[in-house]
C-alpha cells in the first residue's frame, strides 16, 4: 500500500499531561500490533538525582495550553514523517530521582520516520511545551529553576534547516 | 484581559494571574510587557530583560510584535525547560 499523502493523513495520538506515572508498555501496546506497523520507536526520560544532590524535580506548567502544544508538535511531526501513530506523555508535580519524567513512541512501516518523528517530538517537548523545571536538593531547601539549555534550542533548530 | 504568570515569572511577580486593562496606547506584547514592568518593583524584577519573556495569547505561542487586541488570556514565563 503507498504511504498517504501528509495532507489527508490524520493520526489519533495518545496525549497526556498528568501527575501520575507513566504506563510505558500500556502505551506501546496500544500503538502497536496492528498489522501495519512495522517499527516502534519509544524515548523515556528520567528524572536524574545529579550525584545525590537532588531530592525531586518539581514540574510546573500552563494546563490547556501543554496539551494543545503538545498536539501541534504530534501533528507537526505527523505532517513531516509518515508515522502511523504517536503517544506523547508528560508528567507535572513533584518528581522523584529514577522516575520518568516524558515519554514519547511513534509507529510506522520502516524504521527511519518512526525514529525521526521521535527524536523531533523530544526537541519540541524540550523547548515549545509549557512546562518548567525547579530543582528541590536533599538538604531541604528549593533550589532554582532550570536554566533553558542552547543546546535544547539548537537542537530543535536544526529541524528548521532539514 | 486576563494575564497569567508562570515558573520565575510567576515567583517574582507573587501572583498567578490576574485581570488588567492596559491603557489604549498598549497594543503589542511589547508594549504591554513594557507597561507591566512599570507597575511595581516585583514586576520590575520579573520582567528586567523583556527580550528573553515568552509570551502566549489564547494558548498560542506569539512573537513581541503581536498585536494583543481581542485576547482572552496572555500568559507570560521563561523559556521553557519540559522534557
Amino acid at each position: 500500500m503507498p504511504a498517504p499523502d501528509a495532507a489527508s493523513r490524520t493520526i489519533a495520538p495518545i496525549i497526556t499531561v498528568s501527575a501520575a506515572r507513566i504506563d510505558a508498555d500500556a502505551v506501546t501496546a496500544a500503538l502497536s500490533g496492528s498489522g501495519t506497523v512495522g517499527a516502534l520507536v519509544t524515548f523515556t526520560g528520567y528524572c536524574r538525582d545529579e550525584g545525590g544532590r537532588l531530592k525531586a524535580l518539581e514540574l510546573e506548567h500552563y494546563p490547556g495550553m501543554a496539551e494543545k502544544q503538545i498536539a501541534k508538535i504530534v501533528q507537526d511531526a505527523a505532517r513531516r514523517w509518515p508515522i502511523l501513530g504517536a503517544a506523547a506523555i508528560h508528567r507535572h508535580g513533584l518528581i522523584m530521582p529514577g522516575e520518568e519524567i516524558v515519554f514519547v513512541a511513534c509507529t510506522s512501516a520502516h524504521r527511519g520516520a518512526a525514529f525521526a518523528a521521535a527524536s523531533f517530538l523530544m526537541d519540541f517537548m524540550k523547548t515549545s511545551a509549557p512546562f518548567w523545571k525547579r530543582e528541590h536538593l536533599v538538604d531541604g531547601t528549593v533550589g532554582g529553576w532550570v536554566e533553558a539549555k542552547d543546546t535544547d534550542e539548537a537542537a530543535a533548530d536544526r529541524w528548521h534547516r532539514l | 484581559m486576563k494575564l497569567a504568570y508562570f515558573a520565575w515569572v510567576r515567583e517574582r511577580i507573587g501572583i498567578a494571574e490576574e485581570e488588567v486593562s492596559p491603557p489604549a496606547e498598549v497594543t503589542t506584547v511589547a508594549d504591554l510587557l513594557l507597561w507591566l514592568k512599570g507597575r511595581g518593583e516585583t514586576f520590575d524584577a520579573a520582567l528586567q530583560a523583556p527580550e528573553i519573556i515568552r509570551v502566549a495569547i489564547d494558548h498560542e505561542h506569539v512573537d513581541h510584535a503581536e498585536p494583543i487586541a481581542g485576547a482572552r488570556e496572555i500568559a507570560i514565563f521563561p523559556p521553557m525547560t519540559g522534557g
